[in-house]
């Protein structure tokens, strides 16, 4: 035990010596020779996956670019959150506070997002969300050092609403997690679907991965249809259970994020005719996606899922804004300019930010197919929506 | 009605599992009198266990069969390699190292099968919803689950109280220095325990893989679970755990399948639609609070310790 508090007494004066160093070190630097992105994402535990397939896609997209931005090299510093809030907020302020990052950058899941927010947008860092976009942050939250990549939490959802009202279901069942995200797709889907709901389940998140409960209870309840919004593992184990239940004859399913191309190697058969809505499919036949799709599957023998996309996406937005002001990053009013007008060759096709920095995007129509290989894949049937922009923007109280 | 009985079944099907992991838990907490944190990582090796040999045989029940086989001799390893050394020291101790078994395993699963997961296909027959009465339809599969762990449970019965392995086992559970004095290998007891319990956890592991997928670190949420049946039923009882394990996997699923409707009955939709699935995730604890203030040894305490 001695040992150990030794050691730890020691570990501690070296980091103690290390910071006074680096603070010695601060001042002297003026014009940045580098441009630091802090990237938080979830790197250990069940979701790695997801996190992982983040990291790929940026580094691509980093190579895409030949790792530099307006000249400066670039520097990625990776943070894992553990799908944990607190440890989120934990290595966010490590990020702003010792690593003095110009751009924190990543965040999968919506409640590790919201609890990492304040501090970023307190010390005047651009944030750049990869992938979660609950709704605070759209409405009332919204902020001009805020940048959403990929969606609006409802947006989604709402687009799958629609494509339900064109298949003339009248009566819907919604199971999702309960969480921030969660919550926020149960309200998207029902803000433009016209039928009636008629029952609606939200599930301890992270933890409850059994859904016996919920799905006896749809089949009591016979609606036309089931959504659920389940990303990640527990899209794969939501499926399965659905097959096993007996209700896929019975109740046809509708879903937001619950399959792309990692959970479909799991999934497998099970996918196949559950359609999904999405902005981004790998197939949108645009150049920069073409691209991207090719040279991620040479590389990682996988396609990219949506979180790799939108992530990719990041490193030719930041780049946009970083040659706009010509590598000085002091210039920040200049960036946010440049980076309002998302004039970067996005693998989703143009799109445009509204006032609260989400994207007015178009949302597609996904299915599960077989490719040439014989491995299952997702393909783009039809548009749902066009420019859609999410319903938080009327409450978000910055124009420009 | 039909909708009661069928969530009743999902409840019992969830205790009964329940029951494997805490059984094996609380024999090894109250014989060996050791904090198995690890029992979760037995509970994941046994279905990766069961994925690979299930792909590698093609049949489920054999794969099934060899992991079972192979979880137990990987307990017993680890009770011969790691645990012995923990025996006698503080239950601290236990905690610290049993945490490190579980880093250790994580991270050797990682290595081994990568960190992408598994999946376990059933096979078509065990895929089907099966009608148990007029209108009630089930999953074959978590019938099944349902019938084998009933099975196991009649089977560790005979074992603890009507075999001479069994009467060592309550023995040792109630005065472990006397066993030891009166010349049994109380080493060798251990290490058949310690793997007893681990085939246990396994074969929970193996029978969740064909319902959730097969991951890193999918034992850890469901062993906070097993430990709450422990306490309630009463550290080194099997009797407790059982009624522990199904009075704690009824009280979950009713609680999430009624909990916002009976609540509806008082409040409004609003309140009802936010409060209900934070209850009823929160009311397993109360129970074991209330247990806990009530009997502090648990609903069937062993005795003589």
């Amino acid at each position: 035990m001695r040992k150990i508090l030794s050691g730890l007494t020691l570990a501690g004066t070296a980091t103690i010596a290390g910071a006074i160093l680096a603070l010695s070190a601060g001042p002297a630097v003026t014009q940045s020779k580098s441009v630091k992105i802090g990237f938080v994402s979830t790197f250990s535990g069940p979701t790695a996956v997801i996190g992982n397939d983040m990291r790929n896609s940026f580094e691509l997209g980093l190579d895409h670019i030949g790792r530099k931005m307006g000249g400066l090299p670039v520097e990625v510093i990776y943070e894992d959150d553990g799908q944990k809030p607190e440890q989120g907020l934990q290595k966010t302020q490590k990020l702003i506070e010792s690593d003095k990052v110009d751009f924190v950058i990543g965040y999968i899941w919506s409640n590790v997002l919201l609890a990492s927010y304040k501090p970023v947008i307190d010390s005047q860092t651009f944030l750049i969300s990869t992938n979660a976009g609950p709704s605070q942050i759209a409405g009332e939250l919204c902020s001009p050092w805020f940048f959403s990549t990929s969606w609006q939490n409802d947006q989604t959802p709402q687009a799958m609403g629609h494509y339900l009202n064109q298949k003339g279901v009248k009566t819907l069942y919604l199971i999702g997690p309960n969480y921030a995200a969660g919550r926020d797709m149960l309200v998207g889907v029902q803000s433009t679907f016209k039928g009636k709901v008629i029952g609606q389940d939200l599930t301890k998140w992270p933890d409850q991965l059994d859904f016996s409960a919920e799905l006896s209870k749809v089949r009591a309840a016979k609606p036309d249809a089931l959504f659920v919004f389940y990303p990640g593992a527990s899209g794969v184990q939501f499926l399965t259970q659905y097959a096993q239940s007996g209700l896929k004859g019975q109740v046809p399913l509708y879903t937001a994020f619950t399959i792309d191309a990692i959970t479909l190697q799991l999934q497998k058969d099970l996918a196949l005719g559950v359609p999904g809505a999405q902005y981004w499919v790998n197939d949108l036949p645009n150049a920069a996606n073409k691209k991207y799709v090719a040279d991620f599957k040479a590389r990682h023998k996988n396609y990219p899922t949506f979180y790799g996309a939108q992530t990719y996406d990041a490193a030719a937005f930041i780049n946009s804004a970083v040659v706009a002001v010509k590598g000085d990053l002091t210039k920040k009013d200049a960036i946010r300019a440049e980076l309002r007008r998302a004039n970067y060759a996005s693998v989703r096709g143009p799109y445009k930010y509204g006032n609260n920095h989400f994207p007015i995007q178009n949302f597609y129509l996904q299915d599960v197919v077989k490719d040439a290989d014989g491995m299952l894949t997702l393909k783009t049937v039809a548009t749902i929506v066009k420019d859609s922009q999410d319903e938080h923007a009327k409450k978000c109280p910055m124009k420009w | 009605m039909l909708l009661f009985v069928e969530q009743c079944l999902n409840g019992l099907q969830l205790g009964l599992l329940l029951f494997l992991l805490a059984a094996g838990l609380t024999l090894v907490f109250g014989i060996m009198d050791l904090v198995n944190l690890a029992h979760g990582s037995l509970y994941m090796v046994g279905a990766y266990f069961a994925a690979t040999f299930a792909a590698l045989t093609g049949s489920f029940v054999l794969g099934a069969l060899l992991a079972l086989g192979a979880t137990l001799l990987v307990g017993m390893a680890v009770e011969v390699i790691a645990l012995r050394r923990l025996y006698g020291r503080d239950h601290l101790d236990h905690v610290l190292g049993t945490f490190g078994l579980i880093l250790f395993f994580n991270e050797l699963v990682r290595l081994i099968w990568g960190p992408a997961g598994l999946t376990l296909s059933l096979p078509p027959w065990l895929n089907t919803p099966l009608q148990l009465l007029p209108g009630l339809y089930y999953p074959t599969y978590r019938f099944a689950i349902i019938l084998v762990t009933f099975a196991v449970a009649a089977f560790l019965y005979v074992l603890v109280m009507r075999t001479r392995v069994g009467m060592l086992i309550r023995a040792g559970a109630s005065n472990r220095e006397m066993v030891g004095a009166l010349g049994i290998n109380i080493k060798l007891l251990f290490t058949l325990v310690f793997g007893l319990g681990a085939a246990l956890a396994g074969l929970a592991g193996l029978m969740q893989a064909p319902i959730l997928t097969v991951q890193i670190g999918m034992g850890e949420n469901i062993l906070i679970l097993a430990f709450v049946v422990i306490i309630i039923g009463g550290i080194g009882s099997i009797r407790g755990a059982f009624i522990a394990a199904i009075f704690v996997g009824l009280i979950d699923v009713v609680g999430r399948a009624f909990l916002v409707d009976l609540l509806l009955l008082v409040v409004s939709q609003q309140a009802a639609s936010t409060a209900g699935p934070a209850l009823s995730s929160m009311l397993i604890y109360i129970v074991m609070a209330v247990v806990l203030v009530l009997r502090p040894e648990g609903l069937f305490p062993v005795h003589g310790k």
